[in-house]
């Protein structure tokens, strides 16, 4: 008997029986339909205020974040942030749609590194799914034009996220994933994240930049 | 990992003895509690939340057979493997095979307490190939050859003074010279140190938190984004998980997440919550090549539907050690194996055997806060009591019994302790010993009430108790 089988056998014995037909069911039932179970009143927010909340939120964790008023003014936010931080003016991002429609030609002197990101990598930029404003998270999918590395390898990481898609829980955020990806199916990835690396190993301090990003800035694009 | 479990007496002891121990443990009882509370309190619906999870795992675990089945097709759809194993020993040569076919040297590894249960560490270094622990704790007792003494801060049990001269000790390429004195230079040196590790590993090993029956998802909680590296860089990378991992949906996962990192470390979420299904796609710029699934039995599938089965619902929070007296007393090591605390005192003798570790639910001074706390509302010391039955019905053995007293008594000379250990216990106590108002069985000291009947304390509830003590300890760290 393989392990598989002997495994399914014990816990059939342990927890089947005769009621095999209704516990499929109940199973079936589950999965096509999954309950949303109970979401907290505090990202049940709408317009101004859900964006202030998820401001709020995502501080609340060491995250910086910036509003802009479109996706034009992204770019010059970005070199904002590297000059603030007295950062080499350099970025690697992958090809992601809504990135590569901002004109990042305009900024002078900034290098723009598509694709994979590499040790030698300082600064990192994405594009979010979305965001939950209950605690300040951005959700982030891998795929063709998003590169994971770009994620965790630069010190410091910009993620973009549109006002709109700004959800107020992440259950709102499954359910338009299972809209664009099809019932059952997900990217390789989704990366939630909720402010810059931490630690908290040695006499648990909390201290910034463990080994993903020190920093995490968010440009949040209105409109 | 070599079963130390009826050591405890001798460990717990030096365990009191030692300052460094002490001092580390006097931090972490502060720091985990305050946390929790604050994050538990900033969400009006946390009880409900409790409710609402320990209602997904039943459902799971009433229907696990399905939900692994499900899983697995799913994985499979998206271009993973799944291997069974059945024991620890089935699970590491799993693990090997793979590293053997990917010629692996080194492996990175995310933080995971599976692969410390299964001992990986050891098997694979004894076959050649290098481990790398990434997560800053556990990197730290990797070098001193240590086992974590938490499920999720595994130094606990140290100071930064004891990581600086293990940093000086094994890294010895850097300027002797150099600033070691702050936390902050001790991270950032594990991390100059880790970086080149990533890019050289074949194989990236991870746990995972849960796994998702509805999709064939993986999902690690982290902090550090050491797991995401680990799982990201090398071109093959194993989820070594347990089959009570499972949940229904992602909705259901959803909801989990909601009391895991409350409970445990007190914040909303962890940094990084990642969901990760099958390996690298077509056209993906990143990513392993390979995704491999070892579902590890070890023991569990023995606990469904018996007298331990509640405690499969456990998510592996910490927030029952974070709360334990003993566990604050003794810290994590006295437990002999890899789970320590109230969850490791119901766990350790469900995977090792009561025989081994049938003793340690006598560690406990059955207070309840691990059960008030647990966000699975898991009756931790109903279970304790389910073990000492056991126990007991395999016959009265003289050695436990010394046990039971002995550590009472190892209590009792330690008043400081004491106090704090029955502070803790008396109402629960009190309810023992019913309306004759004289115990027959007292915890801790199991091996004297057996034969004779001490009178009870007087009542006072656990709560006031409870709080006189936090304002005790507020007055004390203000002064
Ligand atoms: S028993 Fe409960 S409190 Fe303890 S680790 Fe498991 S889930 Fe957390």
């Amino acid at each position: 008997m393989s392990a598989r089988e002997a495994i399914l056998g014990k816990l059939r014995g342990a927890v089947g029986g005769a009621g095999d037909q209704t516990r499929r069911e109940a199973v079936e039932k589950r999965l096509g339909k999954p309950p949303r179970g109970l979401i907290p009143a505090r990202g049940q927010v709408e317009g101004e205020e859900r964006l202030a909340l998820f401001c709020r939120m995502a501080e609340a964790v060491v995250a910086t974040v910036e509003r802009v008023g479109s996706a034009d003014d992204v770019p010059g936010a970005v070199t904002h942030y590297l000059r603030s931080k007295n950062l080499a003016p350099s970025v690697r991002m992958g090809d992601d749609r809504r990135l590569k429609r901002m004109d990042w030609a305009a900024q002078k002197s900034l290098e723009v590194k598509h694709g994979r990101a590499h040790r030698e990598d300082e600064v990192g930029v994405s594009h979010a799914f979305a965001g939950v404003a209950e605690t300040g998270t951005v959700a982030l999918l891998s795929g063709k034009e998003n590169p994971t590395t770009v994620n965790f390898l630069p010190d410091h990481h910009i993620i973009v996220v549109n006002a709109k898609d700004i959800a107020g829980d992440l259950e709102t955020v499954i359910s338009r994933m299972r809209r664009k990806f099809g019932k059952g199916e997900m990217p390789r990835l989704l990366n939630l994240i909720t402010g810059p690396s931490r630690s908290g190993d040695i006499e648990q301090t909390m201290l910034l930049g463990a080994h993903g990003p020190r920093a995490l800035h968010l440009i949040v694009v209105d409109g | 990992m070599e079963v130390e479990s009826p050591k405890f007496k001798e460990k717990a002891r030096r365990a009191i003895a030692d300052e460094q121990l002490q001092r580390a443990m006097g931090k972490a009882r502060i720091g985990f509690v305050g946390k929790r509370k604050k994050a538990v309190e900033a969400l009006p619906e946390f009880e409900e939340l409790r409710s609402s999870a320990r209602a997904i795992k039943d459902h799971t675990l009433a229907h696990l057979d399905l939900y692994l089945e499900a899983y697995e097709r799913k994985v499979i759809a998206s271009g993973g493997q799944v291997h069974w194993a059945e024991t620890a020993e089935d699970a590491r040569r799993a693990v090997l095979a793979i590293c053997r076919a990917a010629g692996a040297r080194t492996v990175t590894k995310g933080k995971s307490m599976i692969t410390e249960e299964i001992a990986l560490n050891d098997f694979l270094e004894e076959e050649g190939i290098q481990p790398v622990e990434t997560d800053l704790g556990e990197y730290i007792i990797q070098l001193r050859g240590e086992h974590p003494s938490h499920i999720i801060g595994p130094a606990l049990h140290l100071n930064k003074e004891q990581v600086e001269e293990d940093f000086r000790r094994v890294h010895t390429a850097l300027p002797a010279g150099r600033d070691l004195s702050q936390p902050e230079s001790l991270l950032g040196e594990a991390r100059e140190i880790l970086r080149p590790q990533y890019f050289a590993a074949d194989v990236g090993i991870t746990g995972a938190n849960f796994l998702i029956a509805e999709t064939g998802t993986s999902i690690i909680v982290t902090n550090e984004g050491n797991g995401d590296l680990t799982q990201t860089l090398p071109r093959v990378h194993i989820v070594v998980a347990s089959i009570e991992k499972i949940v229904p949906t992602l909705e259901d996962a959803s909801q989990l997440l909601r009391v895991l990192a409350r409970s445990a470390t007190g914040q909303d979420m962890s940094v990084y919550t990642t969901l990760s299904t099958g390996p690298r796609r077509p056209g993906d710029p990143d990513g392993p090549e390979e995704y491999h699934v070892i579902l590890l039995d070890n023991g569990r599938s023995s606990m469904l539907g018996t007298e331990f089965h509640e405690m499969l619902r456990c998510i592996r929070c910490g927030a029952c050690m974070n709360h334990c007296p003993v566990y604050h007393a003794v810290g994590g090591h006295a437990y002999g194996w890899v789970y320590p605390g109230p969850m490791g005192a119901v766990l350790t003798p469900s995977l090792v055997g009561v025989d081994k570790a049938g003793h340690l639910p006598n560690a406990s001074t059955f207070c309840g806060r691990c059960e008030s706390v647990c966000p699975m509302q898991i009756p931790l010391p109903r279970m304790m009591r389910h073990w000492r039955e056991r126990e007991f019905e395999r016959g009265l053995n003289p050695a436990t019994q010394r046990f039971g007293l002995g550590l009472w008594a190892f209590f009792a000379r330690r008043p400081r302790l004491y106090r704090l250990a029955t502070a803790l216990t008396i109402p629960v106590l009190a309810g023992l010993a019913g309306s004759r108002g004289r115990f027959r069985s007292l915890p801790l000291a199991g091996g004297w009430t057996r034969h004779r009947d001490l009178p009870a304390p007087e009542t006072r509830t656990f709560m006031q108790q409870w709080r006189d003590r936090e304002t005790r300890k507020q007055e004390r760290s203000a002064a």
